[in-house]
C-alpha cells in the first residue's frame, strides 16, 4: 500500500506502456486484444480515482512528487507532480483513453497494434501533465506524437497521408524553438527542475547582459519560442490548418484523444510553462495573445460554418472553443493577482475539460455515423432523425454542450471566460461573441442537415439501411453525458479542484 | 413542508418529467402524458401554496422568500445560486403555471390522444389522418410522448427564470427555454418550413442573447454579485448611475441595461428582432401558447421588468425602451391588418402587445408593465388556444371532405364556425375583447388603460398617440379576425363540417376565459371603485419599487381614448369584413404589409447570404485552403528547391564532378601516363630504382649536412 502513495503518479504513467508490452505476447485474438487494453486503460481510471480520493485541493504546491535521477550528464530528473490544474487534465485523460478504446472495438484491422499505439499515447499525454522536468515535459510532448501519427497514417481514411505528415511536421517544427529554449534555460541554470526555474528565471533581471543581448531581449525570444510551439498545438488563428486535415482522415477514437486531449497539450503549456516562466512577457504581450485567440474564435467558428463535411465542421469547432481557452489565459496574464484573473484562468481550465468531454463526444457520434453511411458529406444525409431517433437525441445533446447551452458543462466555462476577459481585454470579449454567435450557427446547420428535413430514403430500406446507436456506443457516450450534465449542474465537483490550485497561483 | 423548500421543488417536477419520458416511459403515451400533466400539476400546486404564503406576509417587497447554495468557486468566495419570492415573482408564478398546466391538459386532446395510429404517419411529420370503418378520422400524434417531454422542459426553464434570486440562473433558464423552443418550433422536423423557422428562432434570439451575457459579465464584473439583492442595493445602484461606461455617454447602469435589453428585444421579438415570432407558428399550436403566454416572450418582458431598478437609472437607455417599444407596438400591428393565417395575426398581436409592455417599461410605468404582462398571458394563451380549436376543427371538416389542399389555418376558408364551434367561439371573443380592450368588462381595457394614463400623466405625447393607433388597430385585426372565423356563413366545405373539439381542449378554453375576464379586476383604478375594493396589484406590485409611484387619479383623455379606440377599432373590423368572400376582395390585402415591410428579404440579402459567403468562400477556401496553406505547401517546395540548388550547384558539379569524377579522372590520367615506364624489363627497373635511391640519398644527405 505505501509502494502505491508513493508511486501512485509513476503508476498511473506507466500502467499503459506495461500494458502495451504485454500485449506484445498476447495471443493473435483481437478480442482478447482488445479487452485487454480497455482493461489497462481502467486500471489508470481507477488509479486516477485512487488519485482524487487522497488528492488535498487546498495544499499549496505540486502533491505526490516523485524524484529519479534521469540524465545525469544534463542534470535532467524524472521530476512528477500534480495540482488541481493538471489533476483535472489527468482525469480527462484517463477518462477519455478508456472510451477511446471502446469506441475502436469495431476496428478489425491489426488490432495489437492500433491497441498498443494507444496505450502509447496515453503514456504520453499524461507525461506531460505529470511532469515537472523541462526536459522530460519536451520528451513527452514528442513521445505523443509519434503514435498519433501512425494511428492517422495507418488507420485513416482516404487522405490520410498528407494529413499525418502535415500534423507530424507541423508540430515538430513548431517545438524546435521550444527545443531550444528548454535547452538554454538548461545550460544557464545547470537544471530543467521546474519548480527551480520557476523562480531563477524569472528572477533575472532584464538588464543583465546574456549570450550577446540583454536578459530582456532573450526572454522575449525564448518567450516566443514556447508560444509558437504551444499555439501550433492548441491551435491559435493562424497555426490551426492542420488540424482539420488530422482529424478528419483520423480514425474515430483518434480524433477522440486528439481534440479531447492533444489540444490541451497545448493550452497546458501555455498555463504551466509560459505564464510562470515569463510573468512579464506574457503580460506585455497579453493582448497579441488575445488577438490570436479571438481570431481563433471568430474564424474557426465561421469556418465550422462554411463546412459541408462533417467531420470537418466538428474538427473546425475546435479550433472556435479552444479559442475560449487562450482568451481565458491572456486575460489570466494580463490582470494577473486579480479576482479577474482567476475568474478567466478557471474558466479556460474548465474549458479545457469540457471542451475535452464534448469535442470527444462529437467525434465519436460523427464516427458513428459514418460507419453507417460511409460518407460525411452533409448533403447527403438528411432526416435521419427519424431512422435513428435514440442516435438524433445523443447527437441534440451533446451538440448543445458543445454550443455552451446553460444547463450543461460549456456554458459555465465560456462564461467564467467571458466574465474574466471583460475588464481587462473588453474590446476583444465584444468580439469573441461572433464567435459564440457562430458557435450556433454552425451546431445548429450540422444538426439541420443530418437530423432534420425531408428523409433521404436511400438510409430507409435496402443494403444502405442505416442501423440505430448501439449499446457500446451509447456506452461510449454514457460517462461523456453525464459529465457534462454534471459539471453544467454542479460545477463544483471539478471547479473547486481547479480553483484551488489557480488561487494559489494567479 | 418549509416554503424554503417547496421554492426549490416548484421547477423541479417538469424536469423530472423530462428525463423521465425520454428515458422510461416513452413508449406509453398514456403513461408520458400522466407524468407530464402530473408534473405540470405539482408545480402548479407547489406555486399556489407559496403564493398564497407570499400574500400572507407583511412587506414581502422588503422581506422576500429567499433560500441560497453555494454553486461555483469564484477564486475565495462562492457564488451563490438560490431562489426567491417576492411580490414580482409571487403575481409571475401565478400566471405560468397555471398557463402552464392549461396547456398540458390541451396538448392530451391536441394530438389527438386516444385517435387510432395514422395510416401513413411518420415521425417528424404532422398526423394526416386514420381510417376507422371507411370514414377518416384525426390520428395520434406519432411524436406524443416527446412532445410533453419537450414541454416538460420548456416549463422547467420558466420557472427557474421565474424563481431565481439572481441573473445568472435567470439567464440559463432564458436560454433553456431557447433550446425547447427550438426543438419545438421544430418539432415536426421533416417538414423544412418547421425546420428553417427552428433555426431562425434560435439563431435570431442568439443575437439577443450575446449581448446579454456580455451586459452580465460587465454587471458581474462591476459589482462582483449577480444576486438581486446585491445589485439592487442602494449603494450598488447609486455607483452605477455614477460611473460613465465611455459608451454613447451612458452610465454604467446605463450601458448595463442596453446589453440587457438586447437581449430581450431577441427574447421578446420586438422589432429588429422580431422576424422569428411569426415563423415559430410552424410548431404545434399549444406550444405557439407556451412561447407567446406563458414562457419565452413574457420572459423577456420579464427580465427587464425584473432589471428595471438598474435600468431606469439611465434616462438614455430609457427612451431607447420605449422607443423600441412603441413603435413595435404600431409596426407590428400594421402587418397583423393584413395577415390570412388565423395564427399569423395572432402572432403579430403578441409582438405588438409586447411592445405596449416594454414602452410602459421605457416610460417607467412598471405596474401597468406588469399588469398587462399577466393580464395578456391570459388572453394571449387563451387566443393561441382558441385558434387550435378553431383549426382543429378545421382539420375535422378536411379529413370529412379528404380535400388536403384546403390550407385549415386561413381565415378565408373559414366563416360561421360560431355555430358548428360555440365554446371555442365564445371563447375566442372573450379573449379577442379582452385583446381589443373592450372597455370595463375585460382585463385587457384596465391593463392597457393603465399604460395610457400613465403616458398621458407623465407627457409622453410620442408614445401615447404611437400606442393608441396601435391599440385602434389591435381592435380592428381581432375583429377582422373574429368576423372572418365565426361570423357569416361557410366560405368552404371543410367549414361547413368542421366540429367542436373534445373537452380536454375546451375545459382549458373556458377556464382561461374566467381569468382573461376575472383577472382585471384586481387592478381596478381607485377612481372606479371608489375604495370598496382595494387596488391589490398596484399595491402589491408597486411595493417592489423602492419610491413608490402613487395611483394616478382619474383622467378623461386616456379613458377616452381607450374607449374610442377599442370601440371604434371593433365596430370598423366587423363592419369592413362583415360581407367579404375572399382574400380577393380584401382591400388591406397590400403587398408591403402582407410581405412584413420585406424585413425578413433584407435580412436575407444584407446579413444571411454575406455570412454564408464569409464562411465557405472567404474563410474556408480563400483564408484557410489558399492562404495558409498555400504558405504552409510553399515549405515543401521551398525546401525541395532549396535541396536542388545545393544538388545542381554544389553536389554535382563540385563534389560529384570536381571532387569525385575529378579524383578518379585524375588517377586514371596519372595511370594511363605512367604506362610506360611499366615494361617488365628487369634491368629497367634496377635502372630506375638505382636513380631514386640515389635522388633519395642525395636528398637526405643534403637535408642533414645544411
Amino acid at each position: 500500500m505505501d509502494f502505491l502513495n508513493t508511486h501512485l503518479l509513476s503508476l498511473i504513467l506507466f500502467v499503459p506502456t506495461i500494458a502495451a508490452l504485454i500485449m506484445l505476447l498476447l495471443p493473435n485474438d483481437a478480442r482478447l486484444q482488445r479487452w485487454f487494453a480497455f482493461g489497462a486503460s481502467l486500471i489508470s481510471l481507477v488509479l486516477a480515482l485512487v488519485l482524487w480520493s487522497k488528492f488535498d485541493p487546498a495544499a499549496v504546491g505540486f502533491q505526490f512528487e516523485e524524484k529519479y535521477v534521469w540524465y545525469e550528464a544534463l542534470n535532467s530528473t524524472f521530476h512528477l507532480g500534480v495540482d488541481g490544474i493538471s489533476f483535472s487534465m489527468i482525469l480527462l485523460t484517463t477518462i477519455l483513453t478508456p472510451l477511446a478504446i471502446l469506441a475502436s472495438f469495431n476496428i478489425s484491422d491489426r488490432v495489437k497494434t492500433y491497441m498498443m499505439l494507444f496505450l502509447f499515447l496515453e503514456t504520453g499525454m499524461l507525461g506531460v501533465f505529470m511532469a515537472l522536468d523541462l526536459l522530460i515535459f519536451f520528451a513527452f510532448w514528442e513521445i505523443g506524437l509519434v503514435p498519433m501519427y501512425f494511428l492517422i497514417n495507418q488507420w485513416g481514411s482516404a487522405n490520410k497521408d498528407y494529413a499525418s505528415l502535415k500534423f507530424l511536421i507541423y508540430t515538430m517544427g513548431g517545438s524546435l524553438g521550444l527545443l531550444l529554449a528548454v535547452q538554454m534555460l538548461g545550460v544557464l541554470f545547470g537544471t530543467y527542475d521546474l519548480v527551480a526555474l520557476y523562480e531563477k528565471w524569472t528572477a533575472l533581471p532584464a538588464d543583465l547582459p546574456l549570450m550577446g543581448m540583454t536578459v530582456g531581449t532573450v526572454k522575449t525570444i525564448a518567450f516566443w519560442a514556447f508560444v509558437v510551439a504551444f499555439a501550433v498545438k492548441v491551435p491559435l488563428w493562424p497555426f490551426h490548418t492542420w488540424l482539420p486535415d488530422a482529424h478528419t482522415e483520423a480514425p474515430t477514437a483518434g480524433s477522440m484523444l486528439l481534440a479531447g486531449v492533444l489540444l490541451k497539450l497545448g493550452a497546458y503549456g501555455f498555463i504551466r510553462l509560459v505564464l510562470p516562466l515569463y510573468p512579464v512577457e506574457s503580460k506585455y504581450f497579453a493582448g497579441a495573445l488575445a488577438f490570436l485567440a479571438v481570431a481563433a474564435i471568430v474564424f474557426g467558428a465561421f469556418g465550422s460554418f462554411g463546412q459541408s463535411d462533417f467531420k470537418r465542421l466538428v474538427a473546425y469547432s475546435s479550433v472556435n472553443h479552444m479559442g475560449f481557452v487562450v482568451l481565458g489565459i491572456a486575460a489570466a496574464a494580463l490582470a494577473v493577482g486579480t479576482m479577474d484573473a482567476r475568474t478567466a484562468m478557471n474558466g479556460a481550465v474548465l474549458q479545457m475539460f469540457n471542451h475535452g468531454l464534448s469535442s470527444a463526444g462529437m467525434f465519436f457520434l460523427v464516427g458513428v455515423i459514418y460507419e453507417r453511411t460511409h460518407t460525411r458529406d452533409l448533403e447527403r444525409y438528411g432526416g435521419l432523425f427519424t431512422l435513428i431517433p435514440a442516435y438524433g437525441a445523443l447527437l441534440i445533446f451533446t451538440s448543445m454542450a458543445s454550443l455552451g447551452l446553460p444547463g450543461l458543462n460549456g456554458f459555465v466555462s465560456e462564461f467564467l471566460v467571458v466574465r474574466g476577459a471583460y475588464q481587462p481585454l473588453t474590446a476583444y470579449t465584444f468580439i469573441s461573441m461572433l464567435g459564440l454567435f457562430f458557435t450556433g450557427a454552425y451546431i445548429l446547420k450540422a444538426i439541420k442537415k443530418v437530423l432534420h428535413g425531408p428523409l433521404d430514403e436511400q438510409w430507409a430500406h435496402g443494403e444502405h439501411k442505416i442501423s440505430e446507436i448501439n449499446l457500446r456506443e451509447v456506452l461510449v457516450m454514457a460517462p461523456l453525458m453525464i459529465l457534462m450534465l454534471l459539471t453544467g449542474i454542479y460545477p463544483m465537483w471539478i471547479l473547486d479542484i481547479i480553483n484551488k490550485a489557480v488561487t494559489a497561483l494567479f | 413542508m418549509t416554503t424554503e423548500l417547496l421554492m426549490w421543488l416548484i421547477p423541479l417536477p417538469p424536469a423530472l418529467a423530462f428525463f423521465a419520458i425520454l428515458l422510461f416511459t416513452n413508449k406509453s403515451k398514456a403513461l408520458s402524458h400522466t407524468v407530464g400533466v402530473g408534473a405540470a400539476f405539482l408545480s402548479w400546486l407547489g406555486a399556489m401554496i407559496v403564493f398564497v404564503r407570499a400574500l400572507g406576509v407583511e412587506n414581502l417587497a422588503r422581506n422576500p422568500f429567499v433560500s441560497r447554495i453555494n454553486w461555483m468557486p469564484t477564486g475565495d468566495s462562492y457564488f451563490q445560486i438560490g431562489v426567491q419570492v417576492d411580490p414580482l415573482t409571487a403575481v409571475m408564478l401565478f400566471f405560468v403555471t397555471l398557463c402552464v398546466l392549461m396547456i398540458f391538459i390541451y396538448s392530451v386532446g391536441y394530438h389527438n390522444f386516444g385517435q387510432p395510429k395514422g395510416d401513413h404517419d411518420v415521425k417528424g411529420l404532422p398526423p394526416h389522418g386514420a381510417t376507422v370503418d371507411g370514414h377518416a378520422v384525426p390520428s395520434v400524434e406519432p411524436m406524443y410522448s416527446r412532445f410533453f417531454a419537450f414541454i416538460g422542459l420548456f416549463a422547467f426553464g420558466m420557472l427557474a427564470l421565474v424563481l431565481t434570486d439572481n441573473v445568472l440562473v435567470m439567464f440559463m433558464g432564458w436560454e433553456i427555454m431557447g433550446l425547447c423552443s427550438y426543438l419545438l418550433i421544430g418539432f415536426w422536423y421533416a417538414k423544412p418550413s418547421a425546420r428553417d423557422a427552428a433555426v431562425k428562432a434560435f439563431m435570431t434570439t442568439r443575437v439577443g442573447d450575446v449581448f446579454m451575457l456580455l451586459g452580465i459579465a460587465f454587471l458581474y464584473s462591476v459589482t462582483g454579485s449577480l444576486s438581486y439583492k446585491d445589485v439592487f442595493s442602494e449603494n450598488v445602484l447609486r455607483a452605477l448611475a455614477s460611473v460613465p461606461s465611455g459608451v454613447f455617454g451612458l452610465s454604467a447602469a446605463g450601458l448595463i441595461g442596453l446589453l440587457l435589453f438586447i437581449g430581450t428585444i431577441g427574447k421578446s421579438a420586438q422589432f429588429p428582432l422580431h422576424v422569428w415570432l411569426p415563423d415559430a407558428m410552424e410548431g404545434p399550436t399549444p406550444v405557439s401558447a407556451m412561447i407567446h403566454a406563458a414562457a419565452m416572450v413574457s420572459a423577456g418582458v420579464y427580465a427587464v421588468i425584473r432589471m428595471f431598478p438598474l435600468t431606469s437609472l439611465d434616462p438614455k437607455t430609457m427612451s431607447f425602451i420605449a422607443f423600441i417599444g412603441a413603435f413595435t407596438a404600431l409596426f407590428a400591428a400594421t402587418i397583423a391588418v393584413a395577415q390570412n393565417d388565423i395564427k399569423r395575426v395572432l402572432a403579430y398581436s403578441t409582438i405588438s402587445q409586447l411592445g405596449f409592455m416594454i414602452a410602459a417599461l421605457g416610460i417607467h410605468a412598471y405596474v401597468a408593465a406588469t399588469f398587462h404582462l399577466v393580464t395578456h398571458a391570459f388572453f394571449k394563451a387563451l387566443l393561441f388556444l382558441g385558434s387550435g380549436s378553431v383549426i382543429h376543427g378545421m382539420e375535422h371538416g378536411v379529413l370529412h371532405t379528404g380535400n388536403h389542399k384546403v390550407d385549415p389555418q386561413d381565415m378565408f376558408n373559414m366563416g360561421g364556425l360560431r355555430k358548428k364551434m360555440p365554446i371555442t367561439f365564445w371563447t375566442f371573443l372573450i379573449g379577442g375583447f379582452a385583446l381589443s380592450g373592450f372597455p370595463l368588462v375585460t382585463a385587457g381595457f384596465w391593463s392597457k388603460d393603465e399604460i395610457f394614463a400613465d403616458a398621458w400623466a407623465h407627457g409622453h405625447w410620442a408614445v401615447f398617440l404611437t400606442l393608441a393607433l396601435a391599440a385602434f388597430l389591435t381592435a380592428f385585426y381581432t375583429m377582422r379576425q373574429i368576423t372572418l372565423t365565426f361570423f357569416g356563413e361557410a366560405r368552404t366545405e371543410e367549414a361547413k363540417h368542421a366540429r367542436e373539439t373534445p373537452w380536454t381542449m375546451t375545459m382549458p378554453l373556458v377556464i382561461l376565459s374566467v381569468f382573461a375576464v376575472g383577472y382585471g379586476w384586481l387592478g381596478m383604478p381607485h377612481w372606479l371603485t371608489g375604495g370598496l375594493v382595494p387596488n391589490w396589484f398596484h399595491d402589491f406590485v408597486g411595493s417592489m419599487l423602492t419610491e413608490h409611484q402613487a395611483e394616478l387619479g382619474f383622467n378623461i383623455v386616456p379613458l377616452a381614448t381607450s374607449l374610442v379606440v377599442a370601440l371604434g377599432g371593433l365596430a370598423a373590423g366587423y363592419f369592413m369584413y362583415r360581407d367579404v368572400k375572399s382574400a380577393a376582395e380584401d382591400k388591406l390585402q397590400i403587398p408591403v404589409l402582407v410581405n412584413k415591410w420585406y424585413v425578413d428579404e433584407f435580412y436575407q440579402v444584407a446579413l444571411i447570404q454575406p455570412a454564408i459567403w464569409f464562411s465557405d468562400t472567404f474563410v474556408s477556401k480563400w483564408m484557410d485552403k489558399g492562404f495558409i496553406d498555400g504558405i504552409l505547401h510553399s515549405f515543401g517546395p521551398a525546401t525541395g528547391g532549396v535541396g536542388r540548388v545545393i544538388r545542381e550547384r554544389f553536389d554535382i558539379p563540385v563534389v560529384n564532378q570536381f571532387f569525385g569524377d575529378g579524383a578518379s579522372e585524375a588517377s586514371w590520367w596519372l595511370g594511363r601516363n605512367l604506362r610506360p615506364i611499366q615494361t617488365g624489363r628487369i634491368q629497367q627497373y634496377l635502372v630506375l630504382t638505382l636513380v631514386i635511391l640515389l635522388a633519395v640519398g642525395g636528398l637526405i644527405y643534403f637535408l642533414l649536412t645544411a
